[in-house]
């Protein structure tokens, strides 16, 4: 971890969160994922490996993908993102939060929260993925639990029901 | 509590794949991680790590240009007990004194209130070295030009010997030889390892943690901060993703936040970050194992040789019991009538390696199959009918001389795998249609066994404790000390709770792993938690039912409501309503700690492996189109979780062979990132097509037997054989990389005749 404050001044910088406006004062080229989890206690997005290499950090970001380990927080200003908190509605989960529990998509958890955000993704693109088309969508999201079969089936059913994200 | 067994007339909980208990939580976010956790006036702490293998620390300068009083600084001299980290032997240091004997081996630790700041005060830490030659393979160790630990280098020996063999080579007509190598292996759970301890002069150290076995960290606390047992408290937080490698590396990581919380008076985090993970802590242990085999003309077994060694790295740790479970399954589930196992641990100075799904077993069991197939063609047999011959059968004893009880026919599994996999036709297809063009296809076979549970005595010696509590709502917790780390822990024991109390499985709750609050129900660890935990689980919950029966609160049939009614009368009456389970040996189990001879294992799991490879000769990359797993677990308890959990060892188990490869220079893993450490990603695998087989088993929970190491054992030489199969080269190590395939198509070419380097025929004696 380099220190991404050294010789920087705090700036305030606002964006949408869930649907909702906030507004943090942080060093600019700060982790959105720190941002995220240290700042606004959203600690569902997770940190695997901290070099975009394995997913578990994935929010979505105006719609796209991205790994928040490599977002400095600076280019999140003026975003919409959202999180894995951001998918259910009290206690009514998104049709991809069922279908991984039904289909025995999540094992230890820690990948769970990126692997159901690359899926909104996918599906948001595709509404009818083949299989093939799942595993690709999947492959930037590392799991070492499932061997992804049950996401595959997972995702496969979702979009089977139909998804609103 | 000794109560005898109810017999259920209903199996309507168990066998159903139920919600995963902490499910929702999970796919919502809302579980609470090690890192996830914050407390109040919290420091980060950091370890200052070697930088070489082996050497004399001569001198500790703190550089200038940080502010080093704000820091917290611990070395080995803040250690208030024994400076060691208690497991089985305690020869390794929690910090590094005078000596440093692997790289990244924890010499100080550093505490700040701004995890920042700590890379470069880490940095900042210079550390002088008196360096002495370090040794860093198997063959170095066991030549001992440099005696690195003990008086020979050497952790552990086992031998097992069954029968005559010095008799057999004579009767030989085939004598096969063979030597067969695995790699590292990196656990690479998604979740680094972090712990959080605080200290309070009359509570003692607590700690918060990502961790699989919390009284093995209870225990190296103790030690380490020579406080009682009640002043030491462990607490397991969800956990990311564990394979073994959070069975002991934790208490090094607990002791380290220890030390700190203890030094600063405040709560300490420490949190690994990926690349300190993979170069600092566990893997697989690298392994050779030559076999020598005297086999008669029709393909019969007579009996072998086996020298299996293990490189356990610097220190003891895990290494003796790794080898054990690795020279126990290096026979394979075949019969031998005379065989001699020589097992070895080696000390070399590397970071230890430590227990990783499988425990030995999958090296071991690679060795075995890749031998098989080697046998076959020595004889002139297929992979197919050399196994067959050779299964082991009901009554015949393993290489332990354990009787096979169990009334498993191998070679029924066998047809049905191969029957699945249409093994025949594409075999025959395959060999047609490889001949010419940029591609080849072939097909392999490994059957295979895993035994459940700790070996020999090790539950007796564990005498693991579970608990069931009736609370005061009328609901049923669960208390074990037996962790969730995605294999399903918390749902097949409450499932277990709920079959043998009749009640609803939403009736039942899980305590949270910790140690005021559950007893020691044995590490998390060794295919054993559903079949021997689980069993105390189902007597202690007996003990539930049966107590509020004789107490004439409860009929002996009785709905949910009247079990809540009845159960919270009884707390509201007496009090606290717990009821235990203490592990007793059942008294037909025999086993000789000496002569490593008896039962090894209350019980095995089965299997026949059949993988589908294509080799690109373009490329020489090996792609895995297609996998049959069929195995005997036992009753299986949760269909999905144990689809989950053969599907992911399978996965897990293809990185071993084709993907996985730590690359070492000096003891130090020079590839600790995920970006050059390559685990297979969703596009990477094929469609894997699990069977499950349930003969029963009258040992386990409802019949249940160990399955979360099963699949890690047997899809290497699966796939190894199939690469094989299709080109006509035999591999013997793995990991089989692209490298690895175009170096020994260079050396035997296309066209090898298929006689095999290391192989002696003798020919048919008449």
């Amino acid at each position: 971890m380099t220190d991404s404050r050294e010789g920087r001044a705090r700036a305030e910088i606002s964006f949408s969160v869930n649907g909702e406006p906030k507004t943090v004062h942080v060093y600019p080229m700060e982790r959105l994922l720190d941002v995220l989890r240290q700042q606004l206690q959203l600690s569902g997005t997770k940190e695997g490996c901290g070099e975009g290499e394995c997913g578990s950090c994935a929010v979505l970001m105006d719609g796209i993908l991205v790994n928040s380990c490599l977002v400095p927080v600076l280019q999140a200003a003026g975003s919409s993102v959202i999180t894995i908190e951001g998918l259910s509605a009290g206690e009514t989960l998104h049709v991809l939060q069922e279908a991984f529990l039904e289909c025995g998509g999540a094992q230890c958890g820690i990948c769970t929260p990126g692997m159901i955000l690359a899926a909104v993704h996918l599906l948001n693109g595709t509404p009818e993925p083949t299989t093939q088309e799942i595993r690709e969508g999947l492959s930037g999201n590392l799991c070492r639990c499932t061997g992804y079969s049950q996401i595959i089936d997972a995702v496969a059913e979702a979009a089977r029901r139909g998804t609103t994200a | 509590m000794q109560i005898q067994g109810v017999e259920m007339n209903s199996n309507r909980i168990v066998g159903k794949s139920v919600p995963r208990k902490e499910g929702r939580h999970k796919v919502t976010g809302r579980s609470k991680y090690v890192d996830d956790m914050v407390l109040p006036d919290m420091l980060f702490g950091a370890t200052v790590r070697s930088q070489i293998p082996r050497g004399r620390i001569r001198k500790i300068t703190f550089n200038p240009g940080i502010a080093w009083d704000e820091f917290v600084i611990v070395s080995a001299k803040d250690i208030p007990g024994k400076n060691c980290i208690a497991l089985i032997g305690d020869d390794q240091p929690c910090l590094a004194n005078e000596f440093v004997n692997h790289p990244e081996e924890p010499i100080l630790l550093l505490a700040h209130p701004d995890c920042h700041v700590l890379p470069k005060a880490v940095e900042a830490v210079s550390i002088e070295y008196e360096p002495l030659p370090a040794i860093f393979t198997i063959e170095q160790s066991e030549r001992r030009s440099e005696v690195v630990w003990g008086e020979d280098n050497i952790f552990k020996t086992y031998l097992i010997e069954k029968g005559d063999l010095d008799g057999v080579w004579e009767k030989a007509d085939h004598i096969v030889e063979g030597e067969y190598t695995t790699g590292a292996q990196e656990q690479l759970y998604i979740e680094n390892n972090g712990m959080i301890a605080a200290f309070d002069a009359a509570e003692g150290i607590t700690v918060w943690g990502s961790l699989q076995c919390p009284y093995y960290v209870h225990k190296a606390l103790m030690t380490l901060c020579d406080l009682s047992a009640e002043k030491v408290r462990v607490v397991q937080m969800e956990t990311g993703g564990a394979f073994g490698g959070k069975e002991e590396y934790p208490s090094m990581i607990a002791a380290h936040a220890a030390l700190l919380a203890i030094k600063s008076g405040k709560p300490v985090k420490i949190i690994y970050d990926r690349m300190e993970d993979m170069a600092a802590t566990t893997k697989r242990h690298p392994s050779r194992a030559r076999h020598r085999t005297a086999v008669s003309k029709d393909g019969k077994i007579l009996g072998g040789e086996i020298d299996f060694t293990i490189d356990g790295g610097a220190y003891l740790t895990l290494s003796p019991v790794v080898l054990s479970r690795g020279a126990i399954h290096a026979g394979g589930p075949y019969y031998w009538p005379s065989v001699r196992i020589h097992a070895k641990a080696v000390a070399t100075n590397a970071p230890p390696h430590g227990a990783f799904r499988g425990f030995g077993a999958p090296q071991s069991l690679f060795a075995m199959e890749r031998h098989m197939d080697r046998i076959a063609r020595a004889v002139g047999l297929s992979p197919v009918e050399i196994r067959r011959r050779n299964f082991l059968q009901p009554g015949q004893t393993t290489t332990t001389e354990q009787v096979v009880r169990e009334p498993i026919d191998l070679g029924k599994l066998l047809d049905r795998a191969l029957e699945v996999s249409d093994y025949h036709a594409k075999k025959q297809r395959f060999a047609n249609e490889s001949r010419l063009g940029a591609t080849k296809k072939g097909m392999g076979i490994a059957a295979f066994l895993h035994g459940a549970g700790f070996t020999g005595s090790g539950e007796r010696n564990l005498g693991s404790v579970v608990g069931v509590e009736g609370c005061a709502d009328g609901s049923v917790r669960v208390l074990v000390s037996s962790t969730e780390f995605g294999q399903g822990t918390k749902t097949v024991l409450s499932q277990i709770a709920a079959e043998a109390l009749a009640l609803p499985y939403e009736n039942v709750s899980m305590a949270q792993p910790d140690t005021s609050e559950v007893p020691n129900s044995g590490p998390t660890v060794a295919s054993r938690t559903v079949m021997v935990v689980g069993k105390l689980v189902q007597s202690a919950a007996l003990g539930i039912r049966q107590t509020l029966i004789s107490s004439k609160l409860l009929g002996e049939i009785y709905s949910a409501d009247e079990f809540r009614a009845a159960c919270q009368d009884y707390v509201a009456g007496r009090g606290e309503f717990q009821c235990w389970s203490r592990y007793e040996t059942p008294s037909d189990i025999f086993w000789d700690d000496q002569k490593y001879r008896g039962e090894a294992y209350a019980a095995f799991a089965w299997a026949v492996y059949i993988a589908e490879v294509t080799v690109d000769l373009t490329t020489y990359s090996v792609s895995v189109d297609d996998f049959v797993a069929l195995q005997e677990v036992g009753k299986v308890l949760h269909p999905l979780l144990a689809r989950g959990q053969i599907i992911g060892g399978i996965a897990q188990a293809i990185g071993f062979s084709l993907y996985e490869k730590v690359v070492w220079q000096n003891g130090r893993m020079q590839n600790s990132q995920m970006t050059n450490y390559i685990m297979p990603t969703s596009s990477d695998l094929p469609p894997i097509r699990v069977l499950f087989e349930e003969l029963g088993n009258v040992y386990g929970a409802y019949g249940a037997k160990g399955i979360g190491e099963l699949p890690m054992d047997g899809p290497a030489p699966a796939i190894v054989n199939a690469v094989e199969d299709a080109l006509n080269v035999p591999f013997d190590s793995i990991p089989l990389l692209p490298e690895d395939i175009m170096d020994g198509l260079d050396k035997d070419g296309l066209a090898a005749t298929g006689q095999d380097r290391g192989v002696c025929s003798r020919g048919v004696v008449r």
